[in-house]
């Protein structure tokens, strides 16, 4: 017990307790709020894809950060997480009238599903280095989509009816068609909520604060500070990413299954490029490999912009702009001399302005 | 002590911006509050910004009267699915009381059950899918429609080039990742099959692929075919006309009610456009007195002949106003009050508009209106009849 | 005879992405980058040459130097700003801050010029004719394409392996410092590369704008991606390796979307680049280079 208590104030896990304090008192304080003064259903409808795209970026960071590789396809797995999910609430309908339980069997299966296409990814992906591994990242989310493009699923009480490229999909009434193809999922009852996508976020630091912390994390972080140098002490380098990749996915293929049963029509199109790079602005914002700063990047960029829908406009914009000047900043000599001068000028200035107030 | 104080104004602020949504902001209302979402950017922002003159216009001639007074507010949804769910909580934010619902299908299909779930009367101009109105197991009692139905287009089309002679052999491209093509395209084969209107060619595009169609073109050439039918929205349209008219095929080009607009392109040729037909319930050169004075005012307000997303969405204002007064629909009511007299008013009342004259409305929401074919001749619709 | 003029149009489309490719190539090839901002070059190139077509009434000769020139410009400036501070990054950082450019120059577009697709000027008209007896119709739009792209290579190949700038490029993208030793300006010849790029991708955005007649500010990201992956398939820093990955991959994908589907072509497509670099990540004409420690 006392053990526990040393490690969670330890300086070193201090970042682990930081996390996990901002998620719980960021749900405490939505119950509180919703349940009181109410809240506006603007907001309200935001909470879910606000969690999806934190457990998304947190995976995300898992192989950019940890593992050191750039993924410019985690809409992908997020969208094999989504249309997994979908179909197995489509299908289980009928049979379970849990709604909480079949949320979580959507869940379950889409993080397996698209752990299992991660792992089958990883093995061509992991072979490569650089930006060629980046570029076949993007060309396996364009894949992913382009097939779930030409899927067409639909199901009745003879069972489930498939076909591939044209829609030969002819149901008997009181059937449903759980995807047409590019036009993907209709119709589909809302189950994602609040709690679910909190309890998705602990379950994610979870396993990533584990897996870092561990030795796996450290191999992981040793093949990609030095890959040479580590595969001379005998790590094997391939295996320890791939780890990396496939837990990732999972995460990313969960994220998606919550997000997919947030709204009652979704389309393959929706899981992009444009949305494996919003993605990793949260996780270059937050700073990589730091996983507090990827959910209040998260929070901050996505949430705000949607509040003050003013801003929308510029929304990418700005989110270009702070990538390329972050990347300047943390990488540039320089840049980074000056804005350490330029912060610890302006921290010197802030206190005497607090002390002249006393006076 | 300053931080602090600053800390907790910034707390305060965001809570101040997050709640209290269940209370009206001032407490006698003066106006219905109508919502209305559509593309006001993007490619189909000609349909949003038409509709949204088209309202605009009716609701200024009704508040003129001095009666029940009418309040409208667009969220841009850029034809969306996604967007058009945030635009659906921003108006509910706003406190919308009854609805012109989502301008285009796409938009419309995701909040189509929200719509009926929060129990909120929408009437929509121009999203002529069916799965606005109904699902597969469901059908939304508080969606209406103004325009005639996707399988009604579908079928018109197949008729009207049987009937006509337009040609022998069809040959069709779709927008596959659209349920507004899709779903005529799918009525448009079936509806060929029954009355022997052979179809030679089809061929598929989707977001991703609307720029270039030479190949599909080429493959329908190749195909023989003499008339082309284009269940898509006026943007690749343009491209397909241009494209087809670069490789010197051309065949009579057959479109529906999203090629309307191709017109007002800016900077589209529109001598491409010679001959080519399309669905539509509203002729602006009709000679009746309403469809005048429309058009008039219309153009008098913006410079522009109207189109029929301009004349539907003016009908829509009026539909929902006959209705309210009807029903005598007062400012403080809910919006869920509002729904059940609308729904109550819809499937009783007959209305005419500048885009057909006794219309009613089935339960299930769908309009009793037939298209019509115009030709465009010399750059404007003539009737083709 | 239809798959022969889906042969000649997929030959047309994949010479603009040939040349778009030349531009990854080159770039890859001296600064080691990908250059993800290069489709977005593209774009600008397209609105430039369209504003100076409609709004400002130029001649097309005229429209077209003037979007090289700013595309032009554009490469430099981008260089200069975003990537030269970068140069001794990971490439990682590198890569991001690209895509950061990318996104940049589109948002930018799209809050400039709005994001309703344009209609982009005729520049032929009636520019059909037919062959054994009508059964074959080309375009001189494709012809135009095709020439135009096999000029470019000539000149490209004679620029670079005669003048003393292109023997500069050669020598920087071989060894940096070496090159510098000997007393080339690496910093200008990379810049030069960038330059030379960029001029082809506003010709390329012409070339493209002509055959698709609307374009909007996500014009050049899909091609851009597309003839990255040409580039790799004719082999990464290769001038000849582009031109062939360019036209391979047009008629690829050309004949997927008449034979197959056009909804599969862009899975196909990708699957190629993967399967290139699974089995030969030099590219079919690239050089091998092994991994120094």
């Amino acid at each position: 017990m006392e053990k526990t208590i040393r490690k969670i104030f330890d300086k070193k896990h201090i970042s682990r307790t930081i996390s996990y304090l901002v998620v719980i008192g960021g749900f405490v304080a939505v119950q509180l709020l919703m349940n009181t003064v109410g809240i506006k259903s603007l907001f309200r409808s935001l909470l879910v894809p606000t969690c999806c795209y934190i457990v998304a970026a947190l995976s995300l960071n898992l192989v950019v950060g940890v593992s050191g590789e750039l993924s410019l396809g985690h809409a992908g797995f997020m969208s094999v997480g989504a249309f997994t999910g979908i179909i197995i609430c489509g299908v289980l309908e009928p049979y379970l009238a849990l709604n909480w339980l079949r949320l979580l069997i959507a869940i379950i299966l889409g993080g397996v599903a698209a752990a299992i296409v991660g792992l089958l990814i990883s093995i061509p992906v992991l072979k490569l280095q650089g930006d060629y591994l980046a570029i076949v990242t993007l060309a396996f989310c364009q894949i992913i989509k382009s097939l779930l493009n030409n899927i067409y699923l639909g199901i009745d009480s003879n069972g489930l009816h498939f076909s591939f490229i044209e829609n030969r999909v002819s149901l008997i009434p009181g059937g449903k068609m759980l995807l047409s193809g590019p036009m993907g999922a209709t119709a589909t009852t809302r189950l994602a909520t609040f709690t679910a996508g909190f309890l998705l976020i602990l379950l994610s630091l979870l396993i990533i604060y584990n897996l870092t912390y561990s030795r796996y994390g450290r191999t992981i972080m040793a093949a990609r500070d030095n890959r040479i140098a580590a595969e001379s002490v005998g790590i094997h380098i391939r295996n320890t990413k791939m780890l990396a990749f496939v837990i990732s996915a999972c995460l990313a293929g969960m994220s998606g299954a919550l997000f997919g049963l947030n709204y009652s029509t979704l389309q393959p199109a929706k899981f992009d490029f444009n949305l494996s790079i919003l993605i990793l602005v949260y996780v270059v914002l937050g700073g990589l490999g730091n996983i507090t700063g990827t959910i209040i990047a998260t929070l901050i960029l996505y949430a705000l912009p949607e509040l003050l829908r003013g801003l929308q406009d510029y929304r990418m914009l700005i989110y270009s702009i702070i990538l390329i000047v972050i990347m300047l900043i943390t990488n540039n000599r320089k840049l980074k001399d000056k804005t350490d001068a330029l912060i610890a000028d302006i921290k010197a200035r802030l206190p005497k302005k607090g002390s002249a107030a006393h006076d | 002590m300053k931080k602090l104080i600053t800390m907790l104004l910034v707390s305060f602020m965001v809570f101040a911006s997050l709640t209290g949504c269940n209370k009206p902001e001032e407490p006698e209302a003066k106006a219905i509050k109508i919502g209305l979402s559509g593309p006001l950017t993007g490619g189909a922002a000609i349909y949003g910004q038409a509709v949204r003159n088209g309202a605009l216009l009716a609701i200024a001639e009704i508040n003129a009267k001095g009666g029940l007074q009418l309040e409208l507010k667009m969220e841009d949804d850029e034809a969306d699915s996604t967007k058009a769910d945030t635009a659906y909580d921003v108006l509910l934010d706003w406190g919308m009381q009854v609805s012109m619902f989502t301008v285009t299908s796409g938009a419309g299909s995701g909040v189509a059950p929200r719509y009926d779930a929060d129990h909120i009367f929408a009437l929509t101009p121009s999203g002529s899918a069916p799965a606005l109105v109904y699902s597969d197991t469901k059908v939304y009692a508080t969606t209406f429609q103004m325009c005639f139905s996707d399988p009604n287009q579908g079928v018109g089309s197949a008729d009207y080039i049987k009937t006509h002679n337009l040609g022998t052999k069809v040959a069709i491209i779709y927008k596959s990742d659209c349920v507004y093509s899709t779903g005529i395209m799918q009525k448009f084969v079936d509806r060929a099959a029954e009355i022997g209107l052979e179809i030679v060619f089809q061929g598929a595009f989707d977001d991703s692929s609307a720029t270039d169609f030479t190949t599909q073109l080429q493959g329908a050439k190749a195909a023989g075919a003499d008339v082309m039918f284009l269940p898509i929205y006026y943007t690749p349209a343009s491209s397909i006309l241009k494209q087809a008219a670069d490789m010197g095929y051309a065949p009579v080009f057959f479109g529906v009610d999203g090629m309307d607009g191709i017109l007002t392109m800016e900077g589209f040729d529109t001598s491409l456009a010679e001959g080519v037909y399309l669905l539509t319930p509203f002729a602006a050169d009709a000679t009746d007195d309403l469809t005048v004075h429309f058009v008039t005012e219309y153009q008098k307000a913006y410079g522009e002949i109207p189109n029929q997303f301009a004349a539907d969405a003016y009908d829509v204002v009026y539909a929902l106003y006959q209705a309210m007064v009807a029903g005598g629909v007062t400012y403080d009511m809910t919006a869920q009050e509002i729904a059940d007299i609308m729904i109550a008013q819809f499937t009783t009342m007959t209305f005419d508009g500048v885009t057909g004259t006794s219309v009613t409305w089935a339960p299930n929401g769908e309009v009793s209106k037939a298209p019509k074919a115009v030709i465009i001749t010399n750059g404007v619709y003539v009737n083709a009849e | 005879m239809a798959f022969l003029s889906y042969l000649i149009n997929g030959m047309g489309l994949g010479s603009v992405y040939a040349i778009i490719a030349l531009g990854y190539t080159m770039v890859y090839g001296i600064a080691k980058m990908l250059n993800f901002a290069h489709g977005d070059v593209i774009m600008i190139g397209a609105y430039t040459a369209f504003y100076c077509l409609t709004l400002f009434k130029m001649s097309t000769f005229a429209s077209i130097i003037i979007a090289i020139i700013v595309c032009t410009v554009l490469g430099i400036l981008i260089e200069r700003l975003a990537y030269k501070p970068l140069r001794k990054s990971s490439s990682l950082s590198v890569l991001i801050t690209a895509i950061g450019v990318s996104y940049f120059l589109q948002n930018l577009a799209q809050i400039l010029f709005g994001t309703d697709p344009k209609v982009f000027p005729e520049l032929m008209k009636n520019s059909t004719f037919s062959l054994f007896d009508g059964q074959l119709t080309l375009s001189y739009k494709t012809l135009l394409t095709i020439i135009v792209c096999i000029l470019i290579m000539i000149a490209l190949t004679i620029f670079v392996n005669r003048t003393k700038t292109g023997k500069a490029m050669r020598a920087c993208s071989q060894d940096k410092e070496a090159a510098q030793l000997m007393g080339i300006n690496v910093d200008n010849t990379i810049s030069i590369t960038f330059a030379l790029g960029s001029g082809l991708a506003a010709i390329a955005s012409v070339l493209l704008c002509m055959t698709y007649s609307t374009f909007n500010p996500t014009l050049g990201s899909m091609p851009g991606i597309k003839a990255f992956t040409a580039a790799v398939f004719g082999g990464i820093g290769s001038i000849p390796g582009a031109f062939v990955g360019g036209l391979l991959l047009g008629i690829i994908e050309t004949l997927t979307k008449a034979y197959l589907s056009t909804q599969l072509s862009d899975a196909i497509v990708f699957m190629v680049l993967i399967v290139v670099l699974l089995i030969k990540p030099s590219g079919l004409l690239g050089k091998k280079i092994h991994e120094k420690v």
